[in-house]
């Protein structure tokens, strides 16, 4: 998906590279041929019959372009159906699994992350901590996604089933019926739910507010609505990776499905679920609440990368940004 | 005493008794329209707030992602809390036979109603979505400990509607009947409306016989409701896994501190009305120290609670909830903290232990350090919880890890404060604010003891006179005639 995005965003970026297909274009054939990005197009494309109307268009990477209407081309294919969405992709069993000893906290699987959900900046669904379990322990980096819990606290106290867990293992939000209570928030032990607090912001909503919704894509955001991290089930119905895991330039995330006992990572290399897990030494976070996430953690011995830096989270903690934890005896 | 005389004397009494009640709802005083303007421009700009919120979202308010649920939630268990005085004093005094709870039970009643209402009311307030409300019909899941709450709370406030209203039934017949005789604004209204809710009550005895009969019901069936409806408020923190939340007394917790904080306020709603509508006569003293014995043992009750909920973690230090009891014993809200344990477990105690402390004045005082106090025990109870969470607070933006409520939502729950008052003060000076029926029945029942007092009395000297003269008439004795 990364790479198609970055071929839609020099599609609008560069007009001239395109002025040859824009004249070659029949407005009809576009609108035809394409499955297109969403109603609020497809409302400027009957609204303005002239074929070199201009139109502002936000790229996966948040910036905003200016580009004519039919230099446009299909990016996402249409969602699929409520129910469907509720069900999951059949015979499949989503698990992710972070190798901390190769995370350097560069934090691009969350920028990836933002990119591909138009999310702002403050609203990280997948986190990078830097943590510090107590003094004689090594201090390391800690990207947290959500758990997709197999026994979620979050989906039990939701009082209209607006988030549920899915046969495939994912736990989504549907925001077209979340009523905003936030009891979900409350009962998530990882603090791993986002409120929309305000409206989306305005360029987010002239680019993406008017796509068709479906729970698996997230977008378009509603105010007074929960959200949090998907594990990309779109990307995942076109046989791709979430966006984090292409993202991660260290190769830290593996992502795959536990039915075929078999785990990726961006570079592609595959390796035996189990055996990976159980060589490795894996664990889970908090493992004692009994979640059951379906995220998994290998233990960060031999780092490949410096240390943490732990001034950082001092100047932090007097900015009153950062309220640490001592975190031993959390992971058992 | 003569029995003709004191068969007057009771109706004298009654007459003056009835009299008393009535009249507050003959006024409108100055007083009375500035009170109520007030509390109109209260609402007026809660209600324009709360527009203002229903418009830009909730992040008009101080709340953010860590502390998801502020003082809107506080403010839903506090006024929720509030709402098992009626019960308490109502129910549990009814069914104890407690006689002095003969005035104060309608104001208790009156409480339980409106703090129920305005209780019910503050998580819809806090919904981002409240125009889907009807999903929760629509799609409702028993699972949610949110369903729970709307389920018995629902059914509480149905209760306590009837539980208001049945022993009104008799009162609003005597306004029916004395309306006629007084001259009054509004007459047709009044007289509509009385005329409507005696539902032809005419006193008979099949008629009285049935109300007490559906009392005694109700009074069985309201006290288990009220003791759910705190359980499972306390089910919405109590079923997560947080820090601070994930205790299993929390249920007899906040019950108790329910029961504690609404007798508390019964306490400040009978003061209050005693002095307002001069019934000095029928509210005594005594009353005061009665129900403050009654606050003092819950005072204790909720001591001992609290113990179990702080003492416990606070002898382990499990990490997570160590991180939140040290916040809370020496960090950033250990002054709330501990002013608010002081406030309302310490000093009610030592005031209250003594019966000049159950003096009115005194006893006025603690009950307002309590209220307040039980207040800010709530929030402590919500906010600090969702500042501790398992992970670390790390990098987010100043306003996501600390919390105060700010103007808009202080404006909306003062709102709903204000809501509180206007519709007692509206109810007041509609209706009596003593069950009439029942102090009447006090009356009749002292009078009776009295009489049974004189009689044994009587009987003895005639005795005595017997023992000396064998031959002198026998005394016939005297029945007691109820009515
Ligand atoms: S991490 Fe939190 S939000 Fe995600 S499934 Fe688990 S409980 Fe739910
Ligand atoms: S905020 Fe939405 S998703 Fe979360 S519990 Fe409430 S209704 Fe369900």
């Amino acid at each position: 998906m990364a790479e198609e995005n970055n071929k839609n965003e020099n599609n609008a970026g560069t007009p001239s590279e395109n002025a040859g297909r824009r004249n070659f274009l029949k407005y009809g054939a576009l609108t035809a041929g394409l499955t297109l990005v969403g109603g609020s197009l497809l409302k400027v494309f009957a609204d303005n019959k002239e074929q070199g109307e201009k139109m502002k268009v936000l790229s996966s990477d948040g910036k905003v372009y200016e580009a004519t209407c039919n230099q446009l081309q299909e990016f996402r294919p249409a969602p699929v159906s409520n129910a469907e969405a509720r069900k999951g992709i059949p015979n499949k069993k989503f698990v992710m699994v972070f190798d901390l000893s190769k995370c350097d906290g560069c934090k691009k699987c969350t920028e990836a992350c933002q990119k591909m959900h138009y999310t702002e900046s403050d609203r990280e669904w997948i986190k990078v901590f830097t943590m510090h379990d107590a003094k004689a322990e090594a201090p390391y980096y800690l990207p947290k996604p959500c758990f997709h819990c197999d026994n979620p606290t979050c989906t039990k106290v939701c009082p209209v089933n607006a988030t549920f867990k899915r046969e495939d293992g994912i736990v989504l939000v549907d925001n077209e019926r979340c009523i905003g209570c936030r009891m979900c928030m409350a009962a998530c032990p990882y603090s791993t739910r986002f409120f929309n607090w305000s409206h989306p912001n305005s360029d987010q909503t002239a680019a993406i507010g008017n796509l068709p919704y479906s729970p698996e894509q997230s977008v378009p955001r509603r105010m007074g609505t929960v959200e949090k991290c998907d594990f990309c089930p779109d990307m995942l119905r076109q046989g791709k990776m979430p966006a984090c895991v292409t993202g991660c330039p260290m190769d830290v995330i593996y992502f795959g499905d536990q039915n075929e006992d078999a785990v990726t990572n961006a570079s592609g290399v595959t390796v035996k679920l189990s055996q990976f897990l159980e060589q490795n030494a894996a664990y889970r976070q908090l493992e004692e609440l009994g979640t059951e996430p379906r995220v998994y953690y290998l233990p960060p011995k031999n780092r490949k990368y410096p240390a943490p830096d732990l001034k950082n989270i001092e100047k932090e903690k007097k900015e009153k940004k950062h309220i640490d934890m001592d975190m031993s005896s959390m992971q058992m | 005493m003569n029995l003709e005389n004191e068969k007057i004397d009771i109706k004298n009494e009654i007459e003056i008794l009835r009299e008393d009640c009535l009249r507050p709802t003959r006024t409108f005083s100055r007083n009375t329209q500035i009170w109520i303007g007030s509390l109109l421009v209260i609402i007026g700009w809660g209600l324009y707030c709360y527009i203002h919120q229903l418009r830009q979202g909730l992040g008009v308010t101080a709340m953010r992602n860590y502390v998801s649920w502020g003082l809107y939630i506080s403010t839903f268990v506090f006024f929720i809390g509030i709402s098992h005085s009626g019960t308490l004093v109502s129910a549990i005094l009814r069914i104890t036979k407690q006689e002095w709870r003969r005035p104060i039970t309608r104001s208790a009643e009156l409480l339980t109603f409106v703090s129920l209402c305005f209780g019910g009311i503050q998580p819809i307030i806090d919904l981002g979505r409240p125009d889907r409300i009807f999903n929760l019909v629509l799609f409702g899941r028993l699972q949610s400990p949110l369903i729970w709450d709307i389920i018995s709370i629902c059914t509480y406030f149905c209760g306590s509607t009837v539980f208001l209203f049945l022993p009104m039934i008799p009162d609003m017949a005597l306004c029916r009947d004395k309306l006629v005789v007084c001259d009054t604004r509004y007459k047709k209204f009044k007289k509509w409306l009385y005329t409507f809710m005696a539902i032809g009550w005419k006193g008979t005895k099949s008629q009285w016989h049935r109300l007490e009969k559906t009392m005694t019901i109700m009074t069985i069936i309201i006290i288990p409701v009220a003791v759910s409806v705190h359980t499972v408020v306390s089910y919405i923190f109590a079923m997560t896994l947080r820090p601070g939340w994930d205790s299993t007394v929390f249920g007899p917790y906040f019950v108790v501190g329910a029961l504690y904080s609404g007798s508390a306020c019964v306490i400040l709603g009978m003061a209050a009305f005693r002095k307002l509508y001069h019934l000095e006569k029928y509210i005594t003293p005594r009353h005061f120290d009665l129900i403050g014995r009654v606050v003092l043992a819950l005072t204790l009750i909720y001591a001992y609670m609290n113990l179990n909920e702080y003492w416990i973690p606070a002898y382990k230090m499990a990490t997570a909830e160590g991180h939140l009891l040290n916040d809370l014993f020496s960090g950033s809200y250990s002054t709330a903290f501990w002013t608010c344990q002081f406030g309302t477990v310490l000093l009610p105690i030592l005031i209250m232990s003594f019966p000049k402390g159950r003096k009115i004045t005194p006893l006025v005082i603690t009950c307002i350090i309590i209220a307040a106090g039980a207040w800010v025990k709530r929030y402590l109870i919500v906010v600090p919880t969702l500042l501790h969470p398992f992970m670390p607070i790390q990098e987010v933006p100043g306003t996501w890890s600390t919390y105060f409520p700010n103007y808009v939502e202080f404006s909306v729950t003062a709102a709903c404060l204000a809501g509180i008052f206007l519709v007692i003060t509206l109810f007041s000076k509609l209706f009596p604010m003593m069950a009439v029926w029942e102090v009447e029945e006090g009356i009749q029942i002292e009078h009776d003891k009295q009489a049974v007092i004189e009689l044994r009395e009587q009987r003895e000297v005639a005795e005595a006179k017997q023992m000396k003269e064998p031959k002198a008439k026998l005394i016939t004795p005297i029945t007691n005639t109820n009515n």
